[in-house]
């Protein structure tokens, strides 16, 4: 399976299970969304529970608020990461304090699935890496998968779980992975291990992070995209790296990180995301604060630009092997 | 070409900014608030499509005269019995406000708002619909707790932050939640319970539930894009909710002019997304009764949506933080021409020989010590001025279903500083 049959399959396997569990979203239905990933749910599951909605991002996650109020389990979907911002107010100051502010009368079990991330050529407005914003405000948890398997194992967790979920799909890697050379074949998930996914139920619980590659030289953290990037320079820089996929940024997998840079005594953060104030920040802080006398080497940030993403100038927004080698070079320097 | 049309000849345009009748020191007349006789607007069948009768959102639909009585095809014709309630439930509505708004002043808590004036939109709509059905207001709708009988004491626990406070002090005063009675949980952020409800009300259509949802805002917060998203939501797919918009001519300091009222009404605002819309006198509880009933039964039977502008008079400040006095005429609430709710509503059982003065102010003592007693029964459990009333971890409690490690970690630090800080739980009640 690729990534978005990974979801499909998800989504198809849990409403199977629970009657309450409904998708929404601009496109979602008859057409099955612009990446497909809701195909054949609303013909399966029926129109009241597979529906297209209004261009109202503010709206769909309003609305999903209140269906979970009521009972249900929403899996609204924005179609784009980039268009989650009008939807901002509704996520952050509603679905992420019901629990809080009505002490649990009401609580929001809503799973918020958008793609995320650059490198299809997708100008500004089909870019963005906003995983920051949402880590930064209480209440809500953010998961970002990697591989098809995780994929699915992930969102049905997230669907399942009782607390407002952001479930971010790096689209550049929907159906293969990326070893960031845009100018080399692409791979195709069919040819990677992560892409034999059972095609039943079965979850990933959220907060566990993944060692990809064990490692004693370094210490790499990533999710998403940026994981398979650094897992392919790694290789052919031929450095003894420990590649650790976060796969949810809150909850944080803090024990796998804390022992892996104990072990190595370097750390490397690679995100898309804009620098300043990105969720590498937070990273870099918490390693600082933990690991401060196992380190051999300040902590690098490998990170996009601050600056919108500049369509022509995708490949040098987005931090591909160039920079992250560079970054590799000047974390390695003393060893 | 531009340079053929010399700029030097046109008119400069004028940027126009709304400013309202009357001012501090003004002297008031609302003689232009056109306020048509009660009676005279017609009733549509709830079948009727919304378009059959835009009309009504133009004018003010009236139950009761300037004398009294119940006119036109709008009067409910409720028994004495239910009228007898309804205007109980709005004088205990206005004791228990006259109280905690005192309280405030007393320093026995951080905050309070008063609905005084437009006590009838609240209560007159609780009494139209179901208890089941799900109520999800903004902050001035204490009056459907009131009417829905919710005690007064748990009101006043959570005005206090207290030990006994359910929502264990963690929500500004006034802002309750009461899933038990229907009453979703109030945002300080405006009108986002708008999208909320309308969700709430697919959810039950989706279900095949037949309870069905009502929301309350501001004229002021139509503005805000939460309500035109969720008048698109509801037109779409003929969400059984009931829009309301509390027309109380101040949004704060700001008239209705900024929300837009010297343009059209709010009820108009419905005809745009083909949304039944209806404008109400919403000092009559009467009317405000029949057309929440009226959009009770379209939502009950499928006909969708229904908008209805309450056109009312915020006769207090905007909240204890605000002084009227320094941006409106001090004349406006005594000059205002829909007149007091509550008298309104007592004339008319007076007229129909179902009450007297002398048994409403007996009623009126009666709810002033019930008042009296549940604050009484309250402070028991503390007030805010006295310090902490919850176990401090439970700061973290609700963040999450379950505590992950770094708000474990975050409680411990507060713990440990709190023990060293050499006056442990000092802080406590």
């Amino acid at each position: 399976m690729n990534m978005i049959q990974a979801i499909n399959s998800a989504m198809d396997i849990i409403m199977t299970r629970d009657p309450d569990v409904i998708v929404m979203g601009e496109d979602v239905g008859y057409f099955g969304g612009v990446f497909r990933a809701t195909a054949g749910l609303q013909a399966k599951h029926g129109k009241t529970r597979v529906f297209d909605t209004p261009i109202t991002e503010c709206g769909i996650i309003g609305v999903a608020v209140g269906m979970g109020a009521y009972g249900l389990r929403p899996v609204p979907e924005i179609q784009f990461a980039d268009y989650i911002y009008p939807a901002l107010d509704q996520l952050v100051s509603e679905a992420a304090r019901l629990r809080y502010r009505s002490a649990g009368e009401f609580t929001s079990p809503i799973t918020v699935r958008s793609p995320f991330g650059g490198g299809i050529f997708g100008g500004q407005t089909h870019s963005q890496s906003p995983e920051g914003l949402f880590t930064h405000m209480s209440g809500i948890k953010t998961v970002i998968p990697s591989t098809p398997y995780d994929a699915k194992g992930l969102l049905i967790a997230a669907i399942e779980d009782n607390d407002p979920t952001l479930f971010f799909e790096p689209k550049r890697i929907y159906n293969g992975p990326f070893d960031g050379y845009w100018d080399r074949p692409s791979q195709n998930w069919s040819k990677h291990p992560a892409g034999e996914v059972p095609t039943g139920y079965y979850k990933i619980e959220l907060g566990k992070a993944k060692i990809v590659r064990a490692g004693e030289a370094l210490t790499i953290l990533a999710y998403g995209t940026m994981v398979h990037v650094c897992a392919a320079v790694v290789a052919e820089a031929g450095i003894d790296a420990e590649i650790v996929d976060l796969r949810t940024l809150v909850p944080l997998d803090i024990e796998t990180i804390e022992a892996s840079v104990k072990k190595t005594g370097r750390c490397m953060i690679v995100h898309e995301a804009t620098r300043t104030s990105g969720f590498g920040a937070e990273l870099s802080a918490i390693v600082q604060e933990r690991c401060f006398y196992h380190l051999e080497a300040p902590i690098e940030r490998v990170t996009g630009f601050d600056t919108p993403y500049p369509h022509s100038l995708e490949w040098a927004y987005f931090p591909g092997p160039v920079r992250i080698g560079e970054a590799l070079k000047k974390i390695m320097k003393d060893a | 070409m531009a340079s053929e049309h010399p700029r030097a000849n046109l008119q400069p345009l004028t940027l126009h900014i709304p400013e309202p009748k009357f001012r501090p020191g003004d002297a008031v007349d609302f003689a232009d608030v056109d306020v048509p006789p009660a009676g005279e607007a017609r009733r549509p069948d709830t079948a009727d499509k919304a378009s059959d009768f835009t009309d009504l959102a133009y004018t003010l639909v009236r139950v009761l005269d300037d004398d009294g009585n119940a006119v036109g095809p709008w009067d409910p014709k409720l028994s004495p019995d239910v009228l007898r309630r309804m205007l109980r439930s709005m004088a205990l509505l206005r004791a228990f406000d006259e109280r905690m708004f005192r309280a405030q002043r007393q320093g026995k808590t951080s905050f309070y708002m008063k609905a005084l004036g437009e006590e009838a939109v609240a209560v007159a709509a609780a009494y139209a619909l179901d208890y089941e059905d799900m109520c999800f207001p903004s902050y001035r709708q204490q009056g459907l707790l009131i009417a829905r009988g919710w005690s007064l004491v748990d009101m006043m626990n959570q005005i206090y932050s207290n030990t006994a406070d359910r929502l264990g002090g963690k929500q500004l005063p006034i802002m309750y939640s009461v899933k038990e009675a229907g009453f979703f949980s109030i945002s300080g952020n405006l009108t986002t319970q708008y999208p909320q409800a309308v969700g709430w009300a697919m959810a039950s259509a989706a279900k095949g539930d037949t309870r069905i949802a009502a929301t309350w805002c501001g004229e002021g917060s139509t503005a805000e894009g939460d309500f035109h998203s969720a008048c698109t939501f509801a037109a779409v797919y003929r969400a059984p909710v009931i829009f309301n918009v509390v027309n109380n001519q101040w949004a704060i300091s700001s008239f209705s002019g900024f929300a837009g009222a010297e343009a059209t009404t709010f009820a108009a605002r419905a005809v745009g997304y083909g949304i039944a819309g209806l404008r109400v006198d919403g000092n009559d509880a009467l009317a405000v009764y029949a057309a929440t009933q009226w959009a009770a039964e379209r939502a009950r039977t499928n006909q969708g949506p229904t908008l209805i502008e309450h056109f009312t008079y915020r006769a207090e400040g905007h909240s204890t933080s605000d002084d009227p006095g320094q941006y409106r005429s001090e004349g406006e609430p005594n000059a205002w021409p829909l007149g007091d709710p509550i008298k309104r509503l007592k004339d008319h059982l007076i007229v129909i020989g179902e009450w007297d003065d002398e048994r409403h102010a007996a009623q009126d003592k009666e709810l002033a010590e019930q008042v009296k007693a549940a604050q009484k029964e309250a402070e028991k459990n503390g007030i805010l001025g006295h310090g902490l009333h919850q176990p401090l971890e439970s700061l973290f409690d609700g963040v999450f279903e379950e505590l992950p490690w770094h708000l474990k970690e975050q409680r411990q630090q507060m713990l440990d500083e709190e023990a060293a800080s050499g006056r442990p739980w000092d802080r406590k009640a």
